[in-house]
């Protein structure tokens, strides 16, 4: 078969710091191929590179056999390269369809904006990928899973032959996920050669023909996928053998720390329906209780229920420690001991031009003062205390968090909370777009926090993830708790079908 | 090491720009270098530095206040009007005379009251803080033209002239007054958990709001700092003109907003320093001064200004890009 896209010894690098080095690559019709490799293996600079973003570089790219130099993205475009990021690129005030024909716009004979046929044939396009939006909706209104499922409808209209997928679905849930593989294997069968980027190795079992591995910029496998087995592609990845840790069964108190009743919750846009259903659950001390549901699930909502951000379109009990509360806000959420780690870091979680330090100090300010002075070495020592124990990789206390990896960033939101000491700690996907390394050490710090006596809430997209941290795990569908199952109970068919939700006509 | 050194960048062009154009202006005119003008240009730029004071902590909160220069004549108003006139009720047959040290305090709080109404409106409203604070220069401009009914108020007497015209120590009150307020703000923003926290709120402030920061609170107090900086800026322009205007300050606002710039804090909050703001007013006043000694028209004047801000900030993005 002969390549449609080559690239021959890329190398790329960042002030002085080698992203790549000598990589080469050749993409054939009709093959997905998967890029796998860590987090800062290289897989998104390459594919920068191949789609016109990066054009400082040094190698060669031939398309269809011809010697090709993109200046910008738009070169690549008209190619017939595009590329999906993992970074949602859409603006947040037009609608899905002025998204989606963003720089494409049609014009009617007046010389005007044809709304009407854009509408319509966003539609088409939307109903191609199951989702049952109103195209003239503002994309801000809809849900990252749902933006994502745009992004992509996005490059499908331009008829790419190459597309690149930087991990498009780390935000959606598991029935987004089979529309696109089904859209996916659609593409290939068109004779389109797709790349595609995860984390979940899963998925490229069930997708891809070929592999590519990267490690530090280097290429240091590739084949048929056909060929090699799940544990020889972490090992590549990795460089060394990693193993999931799996949840041994542990003794529990009874004691129940949080106890929520008939938690409802209102769509403020929308009222009649109902974002959380009467939510009944308890949390007991030193339990990790794993929640699983689809995107639009209410996962989120409830996680944010609980920490007071909903304060006036909610009802129902929530009883800390057996006494009746009503968090009005954050802080009144914070102050009786409840932490939460939100699911879009760099939205929520983080201060990205604030330093390390000053991030993990941010919800314990009066620990670090000094006859009301904020003093340079408590903060320090805060630093190093959750440097040193949680593995951050940082070069020191005043480099900004913007310049750490996802991992990193993420154990700085969790030294955040872990400092506070908090009686409940809900994770909201904690290891999304985090590579495999950094998942485990999480993994095991939840273990550890948990054994310490603190109630771990996980909300995750990913029933491994779940069935190897979870003492218990709860599942939704639809704003309603739909399973309640042990651990030993507990498996990937149960869940799955506790999820989905049920047609009640 | 690197947001210290990106800081440090920042401050370090400007103190650049301000000491080329020292020494230029050094060579090109007899006057720039003597120690008349220099305390007269620091007395100039003083009003300014207080306004620009707060300036940068509401930018540093990612908003802006249009107000301060309406809001300084308003408090010069009061003060003056209160110090000159006092309050007559005639229905009680009462007459009720303020002290200089009165008349300062409440025309403090008066613009701390005018920007108490900004924040809340920001932060309870959520009234854009362009239009909370374009609603508040139109407003406390109507209140000062109310207040003195369109004439100036003056002859206010010698202990009030003495902190627009006095010297202590052999340094001008004005510059007394607006390096207290560098110094307490300095500390307000390095080493306390408000400033932090204003930072943070401009940095990004759904993590903020996530990490239990009291926002409203916050910004209200930011907002009700800047009214009262420009409260102490009205004190020092009425007491240096021994006259209260009812059209002082008008644009004070701009030239605030080009010092928090041309000191490279950004508009989109966040990132920025006091001093950097300092050395922005101190660039823009050697340049007035600079331009009017070298008798240059009023109206180039202003494209010059105009020119160097734009440049300011080109720069900066510049240097911002490669982090």
């Amino acid at each position: 078969m002969k390549a449609l896209l080559e690239v021959q010894n890329i190398t790329k690098k960042f002030s002085g710091v080698t992203a790549l080095n000598q990589v080469s690559l050749s993409l054939e019709k009709g093959k997905v191929t998967a890029l796998i490799g860590e987090n800062g293996a290289g897989k998104s600079t390459l594919l920068k590179i191949m789609s016109g973003i990066y054009a400082d570089y040094e190698g060669a790219i031939s398309y269809k056999d011809r010697e090709v130099q993109f200046f910008n993205p738009k070169d690549a475009q008209e190619l017939g390269i595009s590329i999906i990021h993992q970074e949602l690129n859409l603006i947040p005030y037009l609608s899905v369809a002025q998204n989606i024909f963003l720089g494409r716009e049609l014009i009617n004979g007046l010389g005007f904006l044809d709304e009407e046929k854009m509408n319509q044939k966003t539609t088409e396009l939307l109903e191609r990928l199951k989702l049952e939006v109103d195209p003239q909706v503002a994309v801000s209104s809809l849900k990252v899973g749902q933006q994502q499922i745009v992004e992509i409808a996005k490059a499908l209209l331009i008829e790419s032959e190459v597309l690149f997928m930087d991990e498009p679905t780390s935000a959606i849930g598991e029935s987004e996920v089979e529309v696109l593989f089904e859209i996916i294997n659609q593409l290939k069968e068109e004779g389109k050669a797709i790349v595609y980027i995860s984390h979940k190795l899963d998925e490229l079992y069930a997708l891809a023909n070929d592999f590519v591995v990267l490690r530090d910029g280097e290429l240091v496998g590739q084949g048929e996928v056909k060929d090699i087995s799940r544990d020889q592609l972490v090992d590549m990845m990795a460089g060394r053998k990693v193993k999931v840790a799996k949840k041994e069964k542990r003794s529990l108190t009874e004691e129940s720390v949080l106890r929520v009743q008939n938690l409802t919750l209102k769509n403020p846009e929308n009222p009649q329906r109902l974002l959380l259903n009467n939510i009944t659950f308890d949390l007991r001390k030193g339990e990790v209780l794993g929640l699983y549901g689809l995107m639009g699930a209410g996962r989120t909502e409830l996680c944010e229920s609980l920490f007071g951000l909903h304060h006036f379109s909610m009802s129902g009990q929530m009883m800390l420690d057996n006494k009746e509360t009503h968090f009005k806000s954050p802080i009144h959420a914070m102050e009786r001991g409840m932490a939460l780690v939100p699911e879009d870091r760099k939205r929520d979680g983080i201060v990205l031009g604030m330093s390390v330090a000053q991030n993990i100090s941010l919800t314990v300010m009066d620990k670090i003062e000094k006859v009301g002075l904020l003093n340079k070495g408590l903060e320090f020592d805060l630093y190093t205390k959750h440097v040193s124990s949680l593995k951050i990789k940082v070069n020191s206390e005043s480099q900004l968090i913007r310049n750490l990896s996802g991992g990193n960033q993420q154990k700085v939101v969790l030294a955040k909370w872990i400092e506070r000491n908090p009686k409940v700690l809900m994770l909201d996907e904690p290891t999304r777009g985090i590579d495999i390394n950094a998942k485990n050490e999480i993994y095991e710090l939840i273990a550890k926090l948990s054994n310490s006596g603190i109630s771990v809430l996980v909300v995750s997209s990913e029933i491994p993830e779940i069935l190897a941290i979870s003492d218990r795990i709860l599942v939704m569908s639809e704003g309603e708790i739909t399973a309640e199952l042990s651990s030993e109970e507990a498996n990937e068919n149960k869940i799955m079908n506790a999820c989905i939700p049920v047609n009640q006509n | 090491m690197i947001s210290l050194k990106k800081y440090n960048i920042a401050q370090f062009q400007s103190l650049i720009a301000l000491f080329v154009l020292c020494f230029v202006l050094a060579f090109m005119t007899e006057n720039f270098m003597t120690t008349d003008n220099f305390w007269n240009v620091m007395r100039q730029i003083s009003v300014n530095v207080c306004i620009s004071v707060g300036m940068t902590l509401v930018i540093l909160t990612a908003g802006i206040d249009l107000s301060v220069g309406s809001i300084l004549a308003f408090c010069g108003a009061i003060t003056a009007g209160l110090l000159k006139y006092g309050i007559e009720l005639s229905s009680a047959n009462l007459f009720i005379g303020f002290t200089v040290l009165g008349v300062v305090v409440i025309g403090i709080l008066a613009g701390g009251a005018m920007g108490f109404v900004n924040g809340f409106a920001v932060t309870r409203f959520k009234v854009p803080a362009f239009v909370a604070t374009l609603a508040m220069l139109t407003m406390a401009r109507g209140f000062t033209m109310l207040w003195t009914k369109g004439h100036p108020i003056t002859g206010l007497g010698d202990t009030f002239g003495f902190l627009g015209t006095g010297w202590v120590l052999g340094i001008p009150m004005p510059v007394w007054i607006s390096g207290i307020v560098v110094i307490v703000a300095m500390i307000l923003t390095t080493k306390t958990r408000f400033g932090r926290y204003i930072y943070a709120i401009g940095g990004n402030e759904n993590a903020a709001r996530l990490s239990g920061i009291p926002i409203t609170k916050i910004k209200i107090w930011v907002y009700s700092l800047a009214g009262m900086l420009a409260a102490i800026g009205g004190v020092l322009v009425t007491a240096r003109l021994d006259s209260a205007q009812p059209n002082a300050g008008m644009s004070y606002e701009l030239d605030a907003i080009a010092a928090v710039v041309i000191g490279g804090t950004s508009l989109a909050g966040g990132r920025g320093t006091i001093i950097g703001t300092v050395l922005g007013a101190m660039i823009i006043g050697v340049l007035n001064n600079g331009l009017i000694l070298l008798d240059v028209s009023p109206f180039w004047q202003q494209v010059i200004k105009g020119m160097v801000i734009l440049l300011a900030v080109i720069i900066d993005k510049t240097n911002s890009k490669d982090e």
